[in-house]
């Protein structure tokens, strides 16, 4: 049998729609759809889809770039966070489901009886926790100081040093990959873990914990312009997890922390 | 030879035809390609060479699967629009629209980097980190699904996520 006579694969009808065929192949298949009209009615459908396709948003390429979209105004400036947030009933609706999550936490802080929580403690465990992540995020070469490719020995050395058993939540589920870890000072001289996570194009999530004074607290936001954090405590040890201003990702991310953790990661002493 | 910003710049065009038809609303498509300018700008360290294009739409399609996902957490977002308000757009613009917005994000992401796009299975292949027999599958379901859609008039079933 000779390459002309090979039968046809639906493989092969996409690749030539797709010009993906190789010369010998292609008349082999336009050859084939002059005998199948069945085939060959398939095959006129599939273009005919790639040229409404075409009609209707080719010309999205030709239309004069906004401002917004201008590469000098994007480095002159933090875009991101300038960004109109444009559909207020999105962020409503985000809001919404943030006053949700929140209140999950909040029932199982009032369900533990714990007192009001001091906020002046929390907001420093969250400003050293953000300062953390600014400084270390930006950092290319050193980021952590053991990486994650060495997770058990960095689990049991920051466990070690802050004196409780630590987990190490697992994002990959969220695309994002464990850079690694290193060990800072805590609120009250005591030392703190700090891992750092990284996304497939360079967003870069850090968890802060250590040892707090109040048993439990609710989840709180803290937002600033180019980052922002959200925080709470489990168990007497603190947990701030940083992150791109982005908060419907960053509620993701920290919801799934808090799940992790919940579930008994976490064995503290 | 170009620079790296030259190169990044030279994608815009094309990043906005790709999230206009991703998201079919063109001030979301903006927000992408400017969260995708911003990201690529930011993580110019984390590019080792290979094309600037494909990782760009790796970027860019990431970005949009973020976006779906908060966008399915929310309750009421998109109003099912029979009867709708897009006048402007003429009736077989709408059903492709449509039947678009009825793929799974794979395989509509697959398909336009193809057709739109005209990338090749390989550089697809990459965008998504699959090989390429799982871009063809995308590709060939997407196909049918729409086709199917637009004979049929209605889908089958509205994807529930």
């Amino acid at each position: 049998m000779t390459e002309y006579d090979r039968p046809v694969t639906e493989d092969e009808l996409h690749a030539y729609v797709d010009g993906e065929l190789p010369d010998d192949r292609k008349e082999a298949v336009a050859a084939w759809l002059a005998m199948h009209p069945d085939d060959a009615g398939i095959v006129a459908a599939w273009q005919a889809q790639a040229e409404s396709i075409r009609m209707r948003y080719g010309a999205a390429a030709h239309e004069a770039i906004p401002e917004r979209l201008q590469l000098e105004r994007i480095l002159a400036g933090d875009m991101v966070a300038a960004r109109p947030r444009g559909r207020r009933m999105m962020g409503m609706a985000a809001a919404a489901v943030f006053a949700a999550f929140v209140a999950g936490g909040g029932v199982g802080w009032m369900a533990h009886g714990a007192t009001v929580t001091k906020t002046s403690a929390f907001d420093a465990i969250t400003a050293d926790a953000l300062d953390a992540y600014r400084l270390y995020v930006v950092e290319v070469r050193h980021p952590v100081e053991v990486p994650g490719s060495e997770q058990a020995h960095l689990r049991q050395w920051l466990s070690k040093r802050v004196g409780y058993e630590l987990s190490i939540p697992d994002l990959s589920s969220l695309g994002l990959k464990l850079v690694g870890g290193r060990l800072l000072p805590g609120p009250a001289g005591d030392a703190a873990a700090f891992y750092m996570y990284e996304g497939a194009s360079g967003e870069r999530y850090t968890i802060y914990c250590a040892k707090a004074a109040q048993p439990e607290t609710a989840l709180r936001f803290k937002g600033g312009e180019r980052d922002a954090a959200i925080a709470w405590v489990d168990n007497k040890v603190s947990y701030v997890v940083s992150g791109p201003s982005d908060r419907d990702k960053l509620e993701t991310v920290a919801k799934n922390v808090y799940d992790q953790v919940d579930k008994g990661g976490a064995k503290k002493s | 030879m170009a620079t790296f910003r030259q190169e990044v710049e030279a994608t815009i065009p094309a990043l906005r035809r790709f999230a206009r038809a991703l998201t079919r609303d063109t001030e979301a498509a903006d927000d992408l390609v400017q969260d995708t300018l911003v990201r690529a700008l930011r993580s110019e360290h984390l590019f080792h060479g290979g094309e600037v294009r494909t990782w760009m739409y790796t970027i860019l399609a990431n970005l949009n699967r973020n976006r779906l996902r908060s966008l399915a957490r929310r309750p009421v977002m998109v109003p099912v629009d029979d009867g709708d308000a897009a006048v402007d757009a003429p009736e077989g613009a709408r059903d492709i629209e449509r039947g678009l917005a009825t793929l799974v994000d794979e395989q509509r992401d697959a398909l336009l980097l193809v057709v739109l796009e005209g990338l090749s299975y390989r550089e697809v292949a990459e965008i998504q980190g699959v090989p390429i027999g799982t871009v063809m599958s995308r590709l060939a379901r997407a196909r049918q699904q729409l086709k199917s859609f637009l004979e049929g008039g209605r889908p089958a079933l509205r994807r529930v996520k």
